[in-house]
């Protein structure tokens, strides 16, 4: 009976935090950009997105050293080892790009901006917009919303880059790896639609699921130090989750059926 | 007699399944300097709260300047609301701006006053805090009492009609309190605002309250001008003021009979 009754509760506590996350995402969507949100956004751009851009770099640096490192003492065997350009740049563009990116985004830029909301939830500052008569779901939460949303498809990109010329790095220049044949190849068989934008596109809805979870779960915690703590945590567990699901189901709509 | 700014009618509040107010009455009269006392934990800052319209009321009604604020869109509450301010009691200044940011927030939210005139604005508005040399600083460097009074500058930034004080007293040392003290008092009255101050400072308040309610057991128990509560030969009203532990507001939080805690019966 007992267990009847927490299932009961905990699914209708789940139905009401998804109509009131999506409340949220409503008002933070369809908040007007005006002048002083565009600069709001732009200012919260740096902070979610080029704060974030050292651990992206060298991140997507090692894993493009550490791919070309896996694939070139594979593909040697079979005399391969032209196609390791295409290799490294296909599995960042398709996957590792967008799908690392927003992991590390979640741990760097996610758990930042719960943290920050609730903070200022617990020291009033939210109620005090409410009373100065300043949406705080437009002054704080919306800027933040659009700045996660533009900046994560742009970190995605420039992690791929930059895990791209790591394994340059590793295959071309330490093991021998024939730079035209890297390049060359890498170009004929990267396609701009298939594989580019189905990375950004990826990129860009694993950006709004980060930021959505991260927000809401700063904007909803209870506003004392363990609930802080806990809705920080729960935003990179959940992020982390959905990211890797949602990666499922996308590679299985752009890829799996041909 | 003139309408009063603030009235609140039969209200009742309920968290859960607390009950915090079972049905409270007040008026608020403009120019006026209400005090509303009351042990902590009753659920004053809830007060201040549920007249900003953050709260809903489960029944009763609250008039600001005879709209009800629970009553009206949204787009008119924040309207509203910019005649009301309230001095929150950790000050709540945001953290990432300067204390002259913090000030010229409002005004450059709300008004499309140039840089300039901001500047005087707050400059004014510093000056009569008497923290016109700390406008540089951040949050994080002024003392609590400094920090409350930033806060004050910020509420009145926009020459509010009223102001609601959440225990601006609270944790201030004797110094601090007497500058707080003499600022709302000055404040009132040269600006002619009508305030609301939430606090269980008795002594403090009651030399500048123009009128006062004292709130208990979830209804307001005595009420009248500083003089009037003083001689009210209301017992809770005495308890209250002479801040003796036990009486008709208990000590204890409500609780089992004692015997079932202590002698082992589970529930």
């Amino acid at each position: 009976m007992k267990f009847l009754q927490n299932l009961g509760k905990s699914t209708l506590e789940t139905i009401s935090s998804v109509g009131a996350s999506s409340i949220m995402l409503y008002g933070a969507l369809f908040a007007l950009p005006t002048w002083k949100n565009v600069r709001l956004t732009i200012a919260q751009m740096h902070v979610v997105g080029v704060q974030s851009l050292l651990i992206i770099m060298v991140s997507g640096l090692f894993i493009g050293m550490v791919m070309a490192l896996q694939g070139y003492t594979i593909l040697v065997n079979y005399g391969a080892e032209g196609s390791l350009g295409p290799m490294v740049s296909l599995s960042l563009l398709r996957e590792l790009g967008p799908v690392v990116t927003a992991l590390l985004f979640a741990g760097r830029a996610g758990s930042a901006l719960t943290a920050e909301i609730g903070l200022m939830k617990a020291t009033e500052q939210l109620s005090s917009l409410e009373m100065m008569a300043v949406d705080p779901l437009r002054r704080v939460v919306s800027p933040r919303f659009w700045a996660g949303v533009i900046s994560m498809p742009m970190l995605a990109l420039i992690f791929s880059a930059t895990g791209i010329l790591g394994g340059h790095v590793v295959g071309v220049d330490w093991l021998g790896v024939d730079a035209g044949s890297y390049w060359s190849i890498m170009q004929a068989t990267v396609e701009w639609d298939k594989d580019v934008v189905n990375g950004i596109i990826k990129s860009i809805v694993f950006g709004l699921v980060v930021v959505w979870i991260a927000l809401y779960k700063g904007y909803s915690c209870i506003p004392t130090s363990e609930g802080i703590s806990k809705a920080t945590t729960e935003t990179v567990v959940f992020s982390s989750l959905a990211i890797l699901g949602l990666d499922f189901i996308l590679t299985a709509l752009m890829f799996g059926i041909s | 007699m003139q309408e009063p700014i603030v009235k609140i009618d039969n209200m009742r509040f309920s968290r859960g399944d607390r009950v915090i107010y079972e049905d409270i009455s007040l008026n608020v009269e403009k120019g006026k300097l209400t005090a509303i006392m009351g042990p902590s934990g009753i659920g004053k800052t809830t007060l201040l709260k549920l007249i900003g319209a953050q709260l809903t009321p489960d029944s009763g009604s609250v008039l600001f300047q005879g709209t009800d604020v629970h009553a009206i869109s949204r787009t008119k509450l924040y309207d509203l609301r910019r005649k009301i301010s309230m001095l929150f009691q950790s000050g709540a200044l945001f953290t990432n701006m300067s204390v002259f940011d913090n000030v010229a927030f409002p005004l450059r939210e709300h008004t499309q006053l140039d840089e300039d005139i901001i500047h005087t604005i707050v400059m004014l508005k510093l000056e009569a805090v008497g923290l016109r040399g700390a406008a540089f600083l951040k949050p994080s460097e002024l003392s609590g009492g400094m920090a409350r009074r930033a806060a004050l500058a910020r509420a009145i930034a926009l020459d509010p009609e009223l102001i609601m004080y959440d225990e601006p007293f609270a944790g201030q040392d004797p110094i601090s309190m007497g500058v707080l003290v003499k600022l709302i008092k000055a404040l009132s009255k040269a600006l002619n605002l009508t305030s609301i101050v939430v606090t269980h400072d008795v002594t403090e308040v009651l030399s500048i309250a123009d009128y006062a309610y004292i709130l208990a057991n979830k209804r307001i128990i005595g009420e009248g001008t500083p003089e009037q509560i003083r001689q009210s030969d209301s017992e809770l009203v005495q308890q209250f003021l002479q801040g003796k532990a036990d009486g008709p507001v208990p000590f204890h939080f409500p609780a089992d009979d004692f015997s079932r805690s202590f002698l082992g019966a589970k529930k």
